[in-house]
């Protein structure tokens, strides 16, 4: 269970979240949508402890995120963010072994080696193990890091806009993936997403953000109205039934 | 890891670490042992205290290096290039100007080498520890910030030398132009304790630096203490900082010579990085000593050689664009 209470944050006079609470159930895929600068990523880093709040609170699992210990959250939580840049150069093998940190302060044993090899094996990246970083594309990069984000083989997993640079097979692949980690794993994931209909494809629960305010907190059925969209995004989307799914389309 | 490509890399490693050390020990013998003449009870302690001085001076500056760099996730900035050694020649300037130099003459070399090593600690740490906070993390305006507080402390040390009385201008200019010609032996024995000191505590937390040059984020999301593991990086390398300076005086380029020598040769794992870095320094430093001294009969041209190379490599790395 993650518990955001009245969550606020600001640069400036500017509020980026403003009394945010949230009750996010374990397990369940959450996903995160609103426009440009509603305030989701900053929402995330807080529940990650990547950036403090100016007041308000979050609970992960029982522990506050602002004073329990670093090192014992990372056993709780996962966080990958947007851009992954580092000076250092590393192989994705590298990369996905220091995903065991938290349990092996470094020191890898054979259980960690399978995990990592597991790990590798789960995001199609066989054969990519031994390049370094700077040699892959984007998606590639971007599955390198989520391969070292399941081997932390935590409760809960935040994940920031992870479908960047992905292809379309890589990003449903992922979609899955995650979909997979909640329901066979029993697993919390939160995601920040721009794609509606990939929200409202896998999500269990959607919560919309905008000008740094949740405006909608619901299932993705309830999410998927022209009424709603229109009031998130301030533009037209039309609602589709195609099959038993309902497709968001902008107008052109 | 247990696989075939690891165990090949970890064996290069154990090759290239070997081979570092082996020349290095050879710098060594060779530069104890060229060209003596007369008592060797003479020449042993004399050649010995300089020898374990640049050993001193040269691990200080590989590991300061090496740590800074990974702290500001990046390769082209050193603790020089930021202004450590100018507020260090600060500090001693400030001392000179409010104590007198007859005064500082009394005080135990020790003593004031422990005092000056505080302030530049506290100095540092707090100026650091806010560039390198939540909001200042963009590379440039660290470089930028670093390249105006180095001018501002040169600026201040030089107005305070301009109003200085002309005979502690002098007893000041011995204390700041120290070279690898004329090392500081009074302080050998404090500054040896430190540098080892310092360097023992950085080696034993060498997996944990590793996971901190995956950036702040991801160190945060591994479960590393960010802010009070950097805090603690600053502190060591303001003291190692300090203890070259106050040895040798200021070398600009030659950390940044050393640690990117290192990284090619054994890659960014620290525990590898860190001693072929301090490996490598050695070479160059006594190397370099014993060729110029023996061989060219150049006595104390080392410092402006080494300054050259590395004057050379930081441009190399800027038109690479190594810093990001």
């Amino acid at each position: 269970m993650i518990e955001v209470r009245n969550v606020t944050k600001a640069y400036g006079n500017t509020a980026v979240v403003a009394d945010v609470s949230l009750d996010l159930p374990h397990p369940g895929l959450t996903v995160i949508v609103g426009p440009n600068g509603a305030g989701k990523s900053t929402l995330l880093s807080i529940m990650a402890r990547l950036s403090p709040a100016d007041s308000g609170s979050v609970r992960i699992g029982g522990m506050d995120v602002a004073t329990a210990r670093s090192d014992a959250l990372a056993r709780r939580v996962a966080i990958l963010k947007q851009d992954n840049v580092m000076s250092a150069r590393l192989t994705v093998r590298d990369l996905v072994g220091f995903g065991r940190f938290p349990h092996n302060r470094g020191r890898p044993t054979p259980v960690d080696r399978d995990r990592v090899a597991a790990s590798i094996a789960f995001l199609n990246l066989g054969g990519l193990e031994h390049r370094f970083l700077d040699e892959l594309s984007g998606g590639q990069r971007q599955r390198a890091f989520m391969a070292m984000v399941l081997c932390q083989d935590t409760d809960y997993l935040l994940l920031d806009e992870p479908l960047n640079s992905l292809d379309m097979r890589h990003a449903v692949e992922t979609m899955r993936l995650l979909r997979r980690a909640v329901d066979e794993l029993g697993k919390s994931v939160t995601v920040v997403l721009h794609d509606i209909n990939f929200a409202a494809g896998y999500a269990d629960r959607i919560v919309a953000m905008k000008a740094g305010r949740v405006v909608f907190d619901g299932a993705p059925g309830d999410f998927m109205s022209a009424a709603v969209l229109s009031g998130i995004y301030d533009m037209e989307i039309a609602v589709h039934r195609i099959g038993d799914r309902r497709i968001g389309m902008f107008e052109r | 890891m247990a696989d075939a490509g690891f165990r090949a890399d970890a064996s290069r490693e154990t090759v290239v670490l070997a081979g570092l050390a082996t020349a290095a020990l050879a710098c060594a013998v060779v530069y104890m042992t060229l060209g003596v003449r007369g008592g060797w009870d003479f020449v042993l302690p004399f050649r010995g205290f300089k020898l374990t001085a640049m050993v001193v001076v040269a691990v200080a500056i590989a590991f300061s290096t090496v740590i800074f760099q990974t702290v500001t996730q990046n390769r082209i900035l050193t603790p020089a290039i930021m202004g450590f050694d100018s507020l260090y020649a600060a500090i001693q300037t400030a001392l000179v100007f409010f104590l007198g130099s007859r005064e500082l003459a009394g005080i135990d070399p020790n003593l004031r080498f422990t005092g000056e090593a505080a302030l530049m600690v506290v100095f540092s740490v707090a100026l650091f520890r806010w560039l390198l906070s939540e909001h200042g993390r963009s590379i440039h305006l660290l470089v930028l910030s670093g390249v105006v507080c180095g001018v501002l402390f040169r600026s201040l040390a030089s107005l305070l030398q301009r109003v200085l009385d002309p005979n502690e201008f002098s007893a000041l200019q011995d204390l700041l132009f120290a070279s690898f010609n004329s090392i500081d032996v009074g302080l050998l024995g404090v500054t040896s304790v430190v540098v080892v000191v310092s360097c023992c505590r950085l080696l034993s937390i060498h997996r944990t630096l590793d996971v901190l040059s995956l950036g702040r984020d991801a160190a945060i999301g591994l479960g590393v203490p960010h802010k009070h593991m950097v805090t603690q990086l600053l502190f060591l390398v303001a003291v190692l900082v300090s203890a070259s300076t106050a040895l040798v005086g200021p070398i600009a380029f030659f950390g940044l010579l050393v640690a990117n020598l290192a990284y090619i040769a054994v890659g960014h794992r620290h525990r590898a990085a860190l001693a072929a870095a301090a490996l490598i320094a050695i070479i160059v430093v006594v190397g370099g000593q014993t060729v110029l001294e023996h061989v060219l009969k150049l006595d104390s041209v080392l410092g402006v050689v080494i300054e050259f190379i590395g004057g050379i490599v930081f441009i190399l790395l800027l038109m690479r664009g190594a810093y990001r």
